[in-house]
């Protein structure tokens, strides 16, 4: 869990009780009772909603964890939504249903194309690395869009839910759910240790400053490549739960808008912060839920919002929530 | 003590049409505190950023202990024993003192590809950077943010950063850099502590520093060596003196 390390309060509780950790233990609390609530209030699409929010949230961490810890403004995350969704579906689409391949074929190709994608990326830097990354995902978004086998632009749907036998049953809703908030916590754990590590803690060093660290002796290429890759293989995974979730897959899934939104979620929670993902996604999800019931134009209330996000509240929603405790400790 | 163990010869340096650096030769000997100075933009910091390897020269050549270092990348570099520290204090303010000396440390203790372990309570790290700051006598302000040192302090830890891993030669560009009297008097003592066990190369604009501590010193003026010598040859150049240090007893 994440502790605080100011400890000089003479206090007995331990550092790790906090409001901030509270709020975010109360978030996945909500979380895991919610397809109770759901039966209980009878909204069976609360479940639809909250298994969205979760899977954005998967995407989140991994983009908090290159763009929060490392510093690199991905503009194309989005890009691994749709690998993961339509290696499910593609596969699905020849009759390979099994899960066991499914979903490492899902991670090796968001791997791979990170790998090559971020080997050119990130040899450039600010704004370049920006338009490059958007640049990617919109020629793979278009390759989508080209393929006329797969539904072209209509998307694939997606008729059977990865199997695997004999371990969990994804066609029910439930166990689906409850597999992805799994992999939700599994998700913040990780990243938790990533950016605690050896290895995170240069990721973290070379976002405030590389040429430092290349004089500290870091060949700082290949530690970013790595993040690059981790992050884009844990945002393939969340692409697959999509294609499971929604039993449909379309190049809109890896539009530059959906990049866009991961930004957004990861600005709004809190850039490299643990609960920022989990923080913003809710946030993103609840005022789009209901700006847009009030008000179609609602992006005209949300764009100012964000801004004003950025402004007074550069640590995002977690820096309501007590002193920044800084570096995900 | 005459043994040469960073040999420049010819180096050439262009940017859009002028000329940073201009067929230098230098050579620095083993052991010795060497000054590089000049007025500005004599091209002192360019000098440091080739010899560092941050970009490379037009031409010419950089021998480190008999290795040709010319096109080596910047970070393999630190790990023969050439070290620097940043004219910009470049610590991570984010981080603590400790956190700060430790990552410096971790980059001498193996590859960083590992992914699991948290850092911060990695005693292979955590008592080699406590060990270092006591060197420097920041021994007890290991917790605070690097972010919140005084100045002083805070260039203190940045040259404390190129100490880990025990370098031959450490490139310090302005160590002095903003400093008052008194902080400067301090780091005049700090880096005289370093003689004998670190060779260093030297660039500075605070003369009486300059004097204090180098056993040798070059003088440059536009990216050229009009003179290299003992501090009392120096100060006796009658081309040292119109070029560089008459205008500054002038002002």
């Amino acid at each position: 869990m994440v502790t605080d390390q100011l400890t000089t309060a003479p206090s007995t509780t331990p550092a790790w009780v906090s409001v901030r950790n509270g709020t975010g233990l109360a978030v996945l609390l909500l979380y895991a009772l919610m397809p109770g609530i759901a039966d209980i209030f009878d909204l069976p699409f609360y479940l639809d909603i909250f298994s969205r929010v979760m899977i954005l949230t998967i995407a989140a961490i991994s983009l908090n964890f290159i763009l929060g810890f490392g510093g690199m403004v991905s503009f194309g995350h989005a890009a691994y939504l749709g690998l993961g969704a339509y290696a499910v579906g593609i596969l699905a689409y020849y009759d390979i249903y099994s899960g066991w391949i499914q979903w490492p074929v899902g991670l090796a190709v968001s791997a791979l194309f990170a790998l090559v994608t971020g080997a050119i990326c990130l040899r450039t830097k600010g704004v370049y690395f920006i338009m490059i990354t958007l640049a990617f995902t919109q020629m793979i978004h278009f390759l989508f869009v080209s393929l006329e086998e797969f539904g072209g632009d209509d998307g694939l749907t997606i008729w059977n839910r990865s199997e695997f036998d004999g371990l969990i049953d994804l066609s029910n809703d439930l166990t689906l759910y409850y597999t992805i908030f799994v992999i939700l916590v599994l998700s913040l754990a990780l990243v938790h240790r990533l950016v605690n590590s050896r290895f995170g803690m240069v990721i973290q060093g070379a976002r405030s400053n590389e040429p430092r660290m290349r004089a500290l002796g870091f060949p700082t290429y290949r530690y970013r490549l790595a993040a690059y890759v981790i992050a884009g293989s844990l945002c393939g995974l969340a692409g697959i739960l999509l294609g499971n979730d929604t039993e449909f897959v379309s190049p809109s899934d890896m539009h530059w808008t959906k990049s866009g939104d991961l930004i957004i979620i990861v600005v709004l929670g809190g850039m490299g912060t643990f609960w920022g993902p989990l923080f913003g996604a809710l946030a993103f999800l609840l005022l789009e839920f209901f700006l847009s019931d009030i008000f179609i134009w609602w992006h005209l209330i949300f764009g100012p919002l964000l801004i004003l996000v950025v402004i007074f509240a550069r640590g995002g929603i977690d820096s309501f929530l007590g002193q920044q405790n800084g570096q995900g400790r | 003590m005459n043994e040469v163990i960073l040999r420049v010869r010819d180096l050439v340096k262009h940017f859009d049409g002028v000329t940073a650096t201009d067929s230098l030769s230098l050579e620095v000997l083993k052991g010795e505190v060497h000054a590089i100075i000049g007025p500005n933009g004599a091209g002192k910091t360019t000098l440091i950023n080739q010899l560092s390897g941050v970009f490379l020269p037009d031409s010419g050549t950089i021998k480190f202990k008999d290795a040709d270092i010319t096109a080596l990348p910047g970070f393999k570099r630190v790990h023969l024993g050439l070290a620097r520290s940043f004219q910009i204090t470049s610590i991570f303010k984010n981080f603590t003192v400790r956190e700060n000396v430790a990552l410096a440390i971790q980059s001498h203790a193996g590859h960083s590809f590992k992914f699991w372990r948290p850092a911060r309570n990695d005693s292979q790290l955590t008592e080699p950077a406590q060990a270092l700051l006591e060197r420097i006598e920041l021994g007890d302000r290991g917790d605070v943010l690097a972010g919140n040192l005084a100045h002083g302090e805070q260039r203190q830890l940045e040259i404390a950063m190129a100490l880990a891993g025990d370098p031959e030669v450490i490139l310090l560009d302005e160590p002095m850099a903003g400093m008052g009297g008194e902080d400067s008097d301090r780091m005049v003592q700090f880096l005289s502590s370093f003689k004998g066990r670190h060779t260093l190369l030297l660039i500075e604009h605070d003369m009486d520093a300059v004097f204090a501590l180098a056993d040798r010193i070059t003088v440059l003026v536009y990216g050229r060596v009009i003179a290299t010598g003992t501090p009392a040859e120096i100060r006796s150049n009658e081309e040292v003196r119109q070029a560089y240090l008459g205008e500054d007893e002038a002002a």
